[in-house]
């Protein structure tokens, strides 16, 4: 009797929880990103409703939507027609979950629009003459909808995050020998709000399995010296 | 038995070549004559004569060679008029069909009408200049198709003439159940089985009769399948029933709109109701279509039409989905300057419905749905190739090795390695066919298309180049880039300078080729700048394929 007594009771306290359960949890208002760049971002993850404005360097795009990708979320991409799709598919993106809009013309703040109520990060490449109504009014629309907006080059100011490689050093390529391998980037995170303190972190963008990867201090010299003084066969030693 | 008409159109593959059967003309297949016109018989022109023997018995003989597809485009009318006696027609081969005559002869009263009936109507419908056609009525197929072959030489019993023509016998009907006796004295050639009928002719048998009075058991043991079933043929017995199919539904829907609609609402209000009567339709024939055309007419005449295609089978909401993002597209860029006067729907693509299976795992088929929709609505506005997704592929260069698809059409590799393990949907690991001078990865992050022109100097400033041995002429050690500046790559005055570099890796693709052969070689640069790009040398130009941003 007694043990039946405490399952029911067991289960009235799951319905108490589900009850006093808010409304959305902050980690579901959370898309996961790959490792060293969740430190980089406010709450350790890109927050929807945000945006996270990439001013330089396409490999932190691929980056930003590496995780989200992979993990059953949608991804689309408007207005880079340049856009390096087998670095994207190495950057560990699920290229089945990003739709492309290579060439939106005129249209590219209605077709950003659409895919912001129902895509979970839209990358865009604004043109050059980027109107600030226009602008406003897509990040106030992924706001809305909880979509993160991840414009690519300049953007007004008020975004949450802006992320740029700072500088850059490649890694396998020497006098004549090797090749690209790998690149210690030095990725500088700003913005505003818990951002706004302004990060600077050095990590392998791409490391060695093409994604981005921590760097740890104190093998980084050592492997760069070592791969650098290992030549690759060319074409004509391969045959 | 089933009795059945067969209807003959004579010289079919010159009748769909639109030739007069007064010209000397002959079809050649693999060099061989396969059909001629009546001018070019008369010459001794006859199938299975080689193309220049034709040409050496008849020297004004044109040659044509057979195009299959355009026969059978050329006998629908004919298959159109047959099918007004009988919806249920048979298409044996470009010019010749045949029916089931049970229900029709009674109709018109016997066999003989009926024949004469069809001659008539068939003639009307045949081009000018064509060879009347010829019909003959029989115990089973077979036996129809050669009584009206046999029918244009008017031996045989219950032959008649046409009414006025000039021609004797255009039909025969062998009465029911004497069809036997009727095949008795034909050559054994008729059976369309050349080997078997040489080897016949070899043995003594001359004659379907002579065939036809052979024990059964023999002749399966002697001649095997083949041979008993020519067997079965000479004795009568048409084992095989009229493949007459049903005519195929029409499935297009469409709806006039009056007064014309002037507002995308109404118009996508119409296209759902006939989404959901398509697919009605569709269902109780268990069919799902794929593709669908999406067609409107406009009060000032413009017609507007568009394919849509889904991986999966289109429901309706999504086919009304489609219409509507394709209605408000072309209002949008001012494709349509008038109101709406008709909305149609054509299933495109049709296929058996053999259900869709979602995922097991993972509840996010709403979203996916959801997210379905606005790449939809983003297609109406920008067309279905402004939207595009990327599948792996194989190739060389970092554009190469994906192929963009349409979204919504099926992202299947095309590569041939990927095809064999046909995996490389799934995600696993799949063994990539080599591409011999491939760059290594990271592939680079932005691709220029078109590349960006550049030059490449050594250290004396001569331009770099690269010889046939795939050796570069001498170490680069500057570079000039045009058109980088503005771009996200960025480019400042420190860019020429090379600071490392690697290559060259050649390809040479399609050699096999004349066209398409591409001959290339690619040097992996690192700037001074500590810009890594990727070039590529080809026809003596350097330009910068991609960087490696």
């Amino acid at each position: 009797m007694r043990a039946e007594a405490t399952v029911e009771g067991l289960g009235h306290l799951a319905g108490v929880a589900g009850r006093a359960r808010p409304l959305v949890l902050a980690e579901d208002r959370l898309l996961p990103v790959a490792a060293p760049l969740d430190a980089m971002l406010p709450g350790g993850g890109l927050r929807r409703g945000t945006t996270v404005v990439v001013e330089r360097g396409v490999s932190l795009l691929l980056a930003i939507l590496a995780a989200p990708t992979s993990s059953g979320r949608w991804g689309a991409v408007v207005g880079l027609p340049d856009l390096g799709l087998a670095a994207a598919h190495e950057a560990g993106v699920e290229l089945g979950r990003l739709a492309l809009v290579p060439d939106p013309g005129a249209q590219w703040a209605a077709v950003t629009a659409a895919l912001i109520d129902a895509i979970d990060v839209i990358a865009v490449r604004p043109p050059p003459r980027l109107r600030e109504a226009d602008a406003r009014r897509l990040a106030a629309r992924a706001r809305e909808r909880g979509a993160v907006l991840v414009p690519v080059g300049s953007w007004i100011e008020g975004a949450e995050v802006r992320l740029r490689i700072e500088a850059g050093e490649w890694r396998g390529l020497a006098a004549g020998h090797g090749h690209l391998q790998r690149r210690v980037a030095e990725v500088v995170a700003t913005g505003r709000g818990a951002a706004a303190r302004g990060q600077r972190r050095s990590c392998w963008l791409p490391g060695p399995s093409g994604r981005m990867e921590a760097l740890e201090p104190e093998v980084a010299g050592a492997v760069g010296e070592v791969e650098e003084a290992s030549p690759v066969l060319d074409w004509a030693g391969v045959g | 038995m089933t009795r059945t008409l067969a209807v003959w159109c004579p010289d079919w593959p010159v009748v769909a070549a639109r030739r007069p059967s007064s010209a000397p003309v002959a079809i050649v297949f693999a060099n061989r004559v396969v059909a001629c016109s009546a001018a070019a018989r008369a010459d001794g022109v006859v199938p299975g004569l080689r193309r220049r023997e034709a040409q050496s018995r008849c020297p004004d003989v044109e040659i044509l060679s057979r195009d299959p597809a355009s026969e059978a485009r050329s006998f629908e009318p004919v298959v159109a008029a047959v099918a007004a006696f009988t919806p249920r027609v048979e298409v044996h081969d470009p010019g010749i069909c045949a029916f089931a005559t049970r229900g029709p002869s009674r109709y018109f009263g016997g066999d003989g009408p009926l024949a004469a009936q069809v001659v008539a109507t068939v003639d009307a419908a045949l081009p000018p200049g064509a060879p009347g056609c010829q019909v003959g009525v029989a115990d089973g197929p077979f036996a129809a198709r050669l009584a009206a072959r046999g029918a244009g030489s008017g031996s045989g019993s219950g032959s008649g003439s046409g009414d006025g023509s000039p021609r004797r016998g255009r039909w025969q009907v062998v009465p029911p159940g004497r069809s036997r006796t009727w095949l008795a004295p034909l050559p054994v050639s008729c059976l369309d089985q050349p080997d078997l009928a040489d080897l016949w002719l070899r043995l003594g048998i001359r004659t379907l009769g002579d065939l036809a009075a052979l024990p059964a058991p023999d002749v399966l043991s002697r001649f095997g399948p083949e041979g008993a079933a020519a067997f079965r043929l000479a004795g009568g017995i048409d084992a095989a029933p009229l493949a007459a199919t049903d005519p195929p539904p029409d499935l297009v829907v469409q709806a006039e709109l009056d007064p014309p609609a002037q507002r995308v609402d109404t118009a996508a209000f119409v296209a759902k109701g006939l989404a959901d009567d398509l697919l009605e339709r569709l269902h109780a024939r268990g069919l799902a279509c794929t593709r669908v055309l999406i067609e409107v007419e406009t009060e000032h005449g413009e017609s507007l039409s568009r394919l849509w295609r889904h991986e999966g089978a289109l429901t309706a909401p999504a086919m009304a989905e489609r219409a509507r993002s394709q209605l408000e597209g072309w209002l949008a860029t001012g494709a349509t300057t008038a109101g709406i006067t008709l909305v149609r729907l054509v299933p495109d693509e049709v296929g058996p419905d053999d259900g869709r299976q979602l995922g097991f795992w993972g509840g996010s088929a709403a979203a996916d749905a959801l997210a379905g929709r606005a790449l939809a609505r983003v297609q109406g506005l920008l067309g279905p190739a402004g939207v595009v997704t990327a599948v792996p592929d194989g190739g060389r260069g970092p554009g190469e090795r994906i192929r963009v698809v349409p979204w919504g059409e099926p992202r299947e590799p095309v590569c041939a390695g990927a095809q064999r393990t046909g995996r490389a949907m799934r995600g696993t690991q799949v063994e990539e066919p080599p591409w011999p001078g491939q760059v290594p990865a990271p592939s680079p992050a932005l691709v220029h298309d078109p590349p960006l022109p550049a030059a490449v100097f050594d250290r004396a400033g001569r331009p770099v180049r690269v010889s046939a041995r795939g050796e570069l002429s001498a170490d680069p050690a500057s570079l000039s880039i045009g058109g980088l500046a503005g771009r996200a790559g960025g480019a400042n005055g420190a860019d020429d300078e090379v600071a490392a570099w690697a290559g060259p890796w050649t390809a040479e693709e399609r050699w096999w080729d004349p066209r398409a052969h591409r001959r290339r070689a690619r040097l992996q640069v690192v700037t001074g700048a500590g810009t890594a790009l990727l070039l590529v040398l080809e026809g003596g130009c350097w330009m910068v394929e991609a960087t490696y941003d």
